[in-house]
């Protein structure tokens, strides 16, 4: 079900803080965050996350297109490297 | 002969059913349609007349994208799925079911008919 309309879209406080200050200062440090429900908002656009997985940090470039997605859409938490070839007996 | 952005509608089918042949267009639009023109839905198709006709023409091209403007539109929202590399679009590109169906058995939709990995063979008693 779709989030409701009167909430607005979820942006982690503190995530949506460190970027407004980087907006601000111009600088283009990659942001490492683990809030991968944070909806990506106009301001987010230019900057570089770098999203956690699960395990690693994936670094996400935020273009025009993404916004009104999710960080965690963008770095994927499973690996599936195509089924192992079974050796004949 | 009805002829409706580019497709023949069946002559001998209710007003409703007839409209429904567009793609683009359902039962419950084609209602609409009809009621917005102040037409009948049980009126057949061939029935209409040209006054009738050029009404629920004017319905379609200013109020919805039917046919090949709605199958391109379609197409470039996947594509924007696919470019900015979220998770919907990588499972467009892998031709996998992009909602979170189970993929263990069945999606054959998705993913077409059976392709059968030579598997173990069998042990006969």
């Amino acid at each position: 079900m779709a989030r409701s309309l009167k909430k607005g879209p979820f942006v982690d406080i503190k995530l949506e803080k460190k970027v407004l200050a980087q907006a601000e200062s111009k600088k283009k440090a990659v942001i490492k965050t683990w809030s991968r429900r944070t909806m990506i908002t106009p301001d987010f656009v230019g900057q570089t996350f770098a999203v956690h997985n699960g395990n690693k940090f994936i670094p996400v470039y935020v273009t025009e297109n993404m916004v009104g997605h999710k960080l965690g859409e963008f770095a994927p938490t499973r690996v599936f490297k195509g089924h192992p070839i079974k050796k004949d007996k | 002969m009805a002829r409706i952005s580019g497709i023949d509608l069946p002559k001998n089918k209710r007003g409703v059913i007839g409209l429904t042949y567009i793609y683009g267009i359902g039962p419950s639009t084609a209602a609409k349609i009809l009621d917005g023109a102040g037409i009948s839905q049980d009126k057949k198709v061939s029935e209409w007349n040209d006054d009738e006709l050029s009404t629920i023409r004017k319905a379609i091209t200013d109020g919805i994208t039917v046919e090949g403007e709605l199958r391109s539109e379609k197409q470039l929202n996947i594509k924007r799925l696919m470019d900015i590399g979220c998770y919907r679009g990588l499972r467009h590109r892998k031709g996998l079911p992009v909602r979170g169906q189970r993929t263990r058995t069945n999606s054959r939709t998705r993913k077409g008919k059976r392709k059968t990995v030579a598997g173990k063979k069998k042990v006969t008693k």
